[in-house]
């Protein structure tokens, strides 16, 4: 299958300096990091903060070149920030964020938000334009009446579906969505989580869909990452890898997940701090956390390796002469 | 055995507009009762206005009582002895509530200090008796930190430390853990389950998260615009719920294994208080609405099992849901 998105082991570090005359410390936000995605499937991102998802997710749309690594989108290297040739491959990869109010003019109308896109890339005739952005009212199961009010005039879901028509208004072909809907109650998350489901199946969208929430994850996507520190420890099917994870810290990150009509029984408590990217401990980063660390584990990186199927895992725990019973698989 | 808090018709209006329409709510000591609902369905407002928490412009009518002594428009000085001694609360944003410029010490021995009257080497002991309590690390050291220089779980840590001191019977805990990683979640509710294995004490927890509700809590009130909807033992109310809004949020939640399905999502959003519809608020969104409905908003009325029902059609709705016909 061909990968519309490829991103070849790319790394980002920022440099914070630890108060006003102190030095200099380097934050290894994403560190190596490799992911494809093929047309049409969706990619999801999972992580706690400071994991580096969300700096992956900009650096996939060049809205942050990567130091190290190299990404391809449909074949071409991405271009340069704010070059004509980013310009035109941007109209094909679109973005979505958590806080629809910050991502919209609060002093427009949302028709005439949804409308810009068209605008910028010259896309139709006037009345073309307008015909456009009815069509992506109703695909997002808004009304005309919707379209003329200001953004302060919509609920929060509704919002959410004004920013996804506006990114959907240039025909893309890569939708990345960072924790769209977890600001939105369940009920309204709901809504949100079919509409993109439904409209990804109908524009064969392909998706990098990046939140903390794993039913939502396991809901939208069909593979799943999970980062840790900037690396990804554990790549596999989404169903699969939530069903059977093989890494300790997706172990702990499913165990931790409540559900109703389940008591915490035999319950994964990691002990410790969330990591500090600033302060990534040698060797394998989850060390520190893990209940099964060994001493290799404190000096020795582990790398992602493939152990069954489509499963990829970062662990000196799993794989090699220690795949369990999923030989078969 | 008389309860621990008995809440009967608490109401609360804002500047003329209800937002909490006649809640009815008791407490067994030592229970854990959970309280969902989205936001606006009033679930945080019961609690700040049972203790006397709202600002001056809300209007609050009802009986809150505590160990059978009325505390709704109770004197402050009463009142201050209840909220921080019987009573503790613990909130979503925990850096906010405490003081930046004042170290771990200061805040946590002006409670004991106030709630406890202890003093000088006792007071000192005591706060690092509660630092270790709640599982900070090289607590003696530490409590000369200022609250910067602690993670967002170890200060959610902290405020739980600060809450124990008084010695509540019960916690009030509302969205203790929505702002932390996942991990530090179930870190902070093992917490809390272990003090409250030790200490015997209640908890009231307010969460949208029905996971976080249905692991922790002996009982849960659903609730929406203002009102309880159903009540139930939680295995009871998670396995089998009756109340079509409750229903939906199960429904509206992906599952983590088994098969993928379409989620269940509840049409339209939560009434504006302003515009409340007239009968059962939840009408303009239920699939299962009928004449009845729209004439007066349905009571709380038992149905066995410990479960309460405040819907005209609870047993069609129960049905329709097992796919049984109404008929």
């Amino acid at each position: 299958m061909s990968a519309l998105v490829r991103v070849s082991t790319v790394s980002r570090t920022y440099t914070m300096r630890a108060g006003l005359f102190g030095r200099t410390v380097d934050v290894h936000a994403v560190d190596g990091v490799s992911l494809s995605i093929p047309k049409g499937e969706t990619l999801g991102l999972v992580g706690e903060s400071g994991s580096g998802k969300s700096t992956t997710g900009r650096i996939v749309l060049g809205l942050e070149p990567p130091d190290r690594g190299e990404v391809r989108f449909d074949g071409a290297p991405i271009a340069k920030l704010a070059t004509p040739q980013w310009r035109m491959q941007r109209a094909r990869m679109q973005m979505i964020f958590q806080d629809p109010l910050g991502a919209l003019d609060r002093r427009l109308p949302v028709a005439a938000q949804i409308r810009e896109p068209l605008d910028i890339h010259g896309i139709g005739t006037p009345a073309e334009r307008e015909a456009r952005v009815r069509e992506l009212l109703r695909s997002v199961e808004l009304t005309e009446q919707h379209g003329i009010r200001y953004p302060g005039a919509l609920s929060g879901g509704q919002r959410q579906r004004v920013v996804l028509a506006r990114a959907l208004a240039t025909w893309p072909d890569f939708l990345v969505c960072d924790e769209p809907v977890s600001a939105l109650d369940v009920s309204i998350q709901a809504q949100v989580v079919n509409l993109l489901t439904d409209l990804q199946a109908q524009l064969s969208l392909t998706m990098l869909f990046i939140s903390h929430d794993l039913r939502v994850v396991r809901q939208i996507s069909n593979f799943v990452a999970v980062m840790y520190l900037g690396r990804i420890v554990e790549y596999g099917s989404a169903d699969d890898l939530f069903a059977r994870p093989e890494h300790p810290y997706t172990q702990a990150l499913v165990s931790a997940s409540p559900a109703p009509g389940r008591r915490s029984a035999g319950r994964v408590v990691l002990s410790g701090d969330p990591p500090n990217p600033a302060a990534r401990p040698a060797g394998c980063a989850f060390h520190p956390r893990c209940p099964r660390a060994i001493a290799r584990c404190r000096n020795e990186v582990p790398q992602l390796a493939s152990i069954a199927g489509d499963r990829q895992v970062a662990c000196h725990l799993v794989g090699g002469s220690q795949v369990h019973s999923r030989d078969a698989a | 055995m008389s309860p621990l808090v008995s809440i009967e018709g608490l109401s609360v209006a804002f500047n003329g507009v209800p937002v909490l329409h006649g809640v009815d709510l008791t407490l067994q000591t030592g229970e854990a009762i959970g309280l969902v609902g989205e936001s606006g369905s009033g679930k945080s407002v019961t609690w700040l206005a049972a203790l006397g928490l709202l600002p001056r412009h809300a209007r609050v009518a009802g009986s809150v009582r505590l160990d059978g002594r009325e505390i709704l428009g109770a004197p402050q000085a009463s009142l201050d002895q209840v909220r921080g001694g019987r009573v503790a609360m613990i909130f979503q944003d925990p850096a906010s509530a405490l003081n930046p410029v004042l170290t771990i010490r200061r805040q946590l021995c002006e409670t004991l200090a106030l709630h406890r009257g202890l003093s000088g080497d006792a007071v000192k002991a005591e706060a690092k008796r509660l630092l270790d309590l709640v599982g900070i690390p090289d607590a003696e050291r530490r409590l000369s930190a200022y609250p910067h220089e602690f993670s967002g779980g170890q200060v959610q840590r902290i405020m739980i430390a600060m809450a124990l001191a008084g010695q509540p019977d019960l916690l009030v805990a509302d969205e203790p853990t929505t702002a932390l990683d996942a991990t530090i979640q179930a870190q902070i509710l093992e917490l809390l389950s272990q003090v409250r294995r030790e200490t015997g004490m209640a908890m009231v927890l307010i969460s949208h998260d029905l996971g976080v509700v249905a692991e922790n809590c002996d009982r849960v009130a659903v609730m929406y615009a203002g009102r309880i909807v159903e009540q139930a033992p939680s295995a009871h109310l998670f396995a089998d719920p009756w109340h079509p809004y409750a229903q939906g949020l199960i429904g509206a939640l992906p599952p983590l294994d088994g098969p993928r399905r379409r989620l269940t999502a509840i049409p339209g959003t939560v009434p504006d208080p302003q515009k409340m519809p007239g009968g059962c608020s939840f009408a303009p969104r239920c699939g299962l609405v009928e004449q009845a409905c729209l004439r007066a908003a349905p009571r709380l009325a038992p149905l066995g099992d410990g479960r309460t029902v405040a819907c005209v059609n609870a047993e069609a709705s129960r049905k329709a849901l097992l796919g049984i016909a109404a008929e």
